[in-house]
């Protein structure tokens, strides 16, 4: 019997299984093309838009604002690309049999999963320094406002892959997976502008218009890539993770007793 | 009671409409290897999903150890090695790789994990393949490396779903040898609807069919249920058949008379008695004295194959 452990644990019991969950996600990534291929397509898209689209030299100024105004539409799409099989993929092959008769708690594996992938929008995120690099040599930019920037373009990532994940949780069908995980997202990152505020006008209370465009991800990562990190848009990033982590976790537990 | 590992209570799902496992109760001891029978769909993965905290149950609950799956799923699920349906693996993780993951989640000591994991991989002969990605393995190794990680820890309880299913006969062998000597220091629960695995490895043997529990008992026990206790088989000319087929229908004792085949000219009467009565001696008389062409009587015992049938398609017997 090798089972000493796993009796009720503490907390760096449970942080150990979460950790061991996030080495094999990771592994998972890596050990597929996906993980080249998404690197490869996210630092070229990124590219792209920065100096086309945001006609980063011509604009003769030393900041990354072209290149962090595209971070919110790249991660529209690519952030569904990367969360859609936490859950779909592992239904589909039955693996989730496997996993959850483990002895871990179904929190610890969703917020392993989803630690895997945060952390590799991280990599992803890294990877793009030599455009940092090349804003220093050829100007003087507030390097201030760029770390705020990344640390807001990281926090959006995890709400968006969070809510990805829990809707992932949802359908054995990757597919599916990744187009309500587009679709919901695009609500959430507009939800401060009239295109879904104008849903709401017609027939809600002022209150409810009020919170609906409270909780629109572009405003709040707006807010942060002005370089000041307030600590409202970093709770709002944080609770959103968290709402969305319980509720996959709640998902996840339903479906064994449906 | 002490060493009693496993105790299934009033355990039911329901999907739905549909009844999938109807109050299946039963306890399996130390050293007991329980085989659960029955038809595809009967609930046997549905049960074993639920023990292993997988599913919830819609009501009563499973105990394994002292601990209840509902209350303590984690307690209970270090406890059992399992082997779901189908052998579900992560096809991009090299077998090593995936029973290392196992072995780290289920809290083994580095120096455990690797004296294991080469113990494992020895018991189910997977040198060959360790290095090589799960989705690239036959069938047969895909089980074997479901098997190991089912077993890595040394569970007490060890819950298996269909372990043979896929494997080829030689493949079949060895896990049920594995399993007999795993067996005497552990609860072995195994699905199958391969009769003979009965025989080879099962002390004890469950029934199930629409989610109910129809019959729980030893191998032998379950084998004297048959209604054709001791049949016999005669074989005799074809074209005669259903004259004989007549007289001994006619013949006191003689349940019933069934033409099983005809090929070249021979045909196969099956001949049961009716309740418990001998009735070789007559039988053999009889067919002595008519000029029949009877070559050969048999006495066929009853079989697990005419038991499973009867009670799962609930035919009382003839």
């Amino acid at each position: 019997m090798y089972s000493g452990r796993s009796r009720k644990g503490g907390g760096g019991i449970r942080m150990r299984n979460t950790v061991i969950v996030t080495k094999r996600e990771l592994g998972a990534y890596f050990s597929t093309p996906v993980a080249y291929v998404f690197l490869v397509i996210f630092l070229a898209a990124i590219g792209a838009f920065t100096f086309y689209l945001g006609s980063f030299f011509s604009r003769s100024q030393a900041d990354l604002k072209p290149f962090f105004t595209f971070h919110p539409w790249l991660y529209l799409f690519l952030i569904p690309a990367i969360g859609m099989r936490l859950w779909a993929e592992e239904r589909k092959t039955g693996t989730i049999e496997l996993l959850l008769t483990l002895p871990v708690s179904t929190f610890q594996v969703v917020f392993g999963k989803f630690l895997a992938a945060w952390l590799f929008t991280l990599l992803a995120l890294v990877l793009t320094f030599p455009i940092w690099i090349t804003v220093n040599v050829l100007g003087d930019p507030d390097n201030g406002v760029i770390v705020a920037s990344y640390v807001g373009s990281w926090l959006m990532s995890g709400a968006f892959l969070a809510l990805v994940a829990c809707l992932s949780a949802l359908t054995k069908n990757q597919i599916i997976a990744f187009i309500v995980g587009s679709a919901v997202s695009f609500l959430f990152l507009m939800a401060g502008l009239d295109i879904v505020l104008g849903a709401f006008r017609s027939w809600a209370p002022d209150w409810i218009v009020d919170v609906v465009a409270s909780l629109s991800f572009l405003t709040n990562f707006q807010l942060i890539s002005k370089g000041v990190i307030d600590l409202r848009e970093i709770v709002f990033f944080v609770s959103m993770i968290g709402i969305f982590l319980f509720a996959n976790t709640a998902i996840v537990d339903l479906k064994k007793s449906a | 009671m002490a060493d009693e590992v496993l105790d299934v209570r009033g355990l039911t799902k329901r999907f739905g409409p549909l009844t999938a496992v109807d109050r299946v109760s039963f306890a399996v001891r130390k050293g007991e290897v329980l085989g659960f029978l029955g038809p595809n769909g009967a609930g046997k993965s549905t049960t074993m999903k639920m023990i292993t905290g997988f599913l919830s149950p819609s009501e009563g609950t499973a105990v394994v150890c002292g601990s209840d799956v509902a209350i303590d799923p984690i307690a209970v699920k270090s406890r059992i090695g399992y082997l779901p349906e189908g052998a579900p693996l992560y096809g991009d993780m090299t077998p090593r790789a995936l029973l290392n993951f196992v072995a780290e989640i289920r809290g083994m000591s580095k120096p455990d994990r690797k004296r294991r994991i080469e113990e494992v991989i020895d018991q189910v002969h997977l040198e060959e393949v360790i290095f090589r990605p799960i989705e690239t393995l036959s069938k047969g190794f895909k089980r074997r490396v479901g098997l190991a990680q089912a077993i890595l820890h040394d569970p007490e309880l060890l819950i298996l779903d269909e372990p043979t299913d896929g494997l080829d006969p030689n493949q079949k062998h060895e896990v049920r040898t594995l399993l007999q000597k795993m067996a005497p220091d552990k609860a072995i629960v195994i699905s199958t609807h391969i009769l003979e695995e009965v025989d080879a490895v099962c002390t004890r043997a469950l029934i199930i069919a629409h989610g109910k529990l129809l019959a729980d008992g030893t191998p032998e026990e379950l084998r004297a249920r048959s209604s054709a206790p001791s049949s016999l088989s005669v074989r005799v000319a074809a074209a005669q058949a259903e004259q004989i087929r007549g007289k001994l229908r006619a013949m006191a004792g003689v349940g019933f008379v069934e033409i099983v085949g005809k090929v070249a000219g021979v045909a196969h009467l099956t001949v049961s008695p009716d309740g418990g009565a001998d009735i070789l001696a007559r039988v053999s008389e009889f067919v002595r004295g008519e000029d029949v062409g009877a070559e050969q009587i048999l006495a066929i015992p009853g079989s697990l194959d005419d038991v499973f049938r009867e009670i799962t398609q609930g035919r009382g017997g003839h």
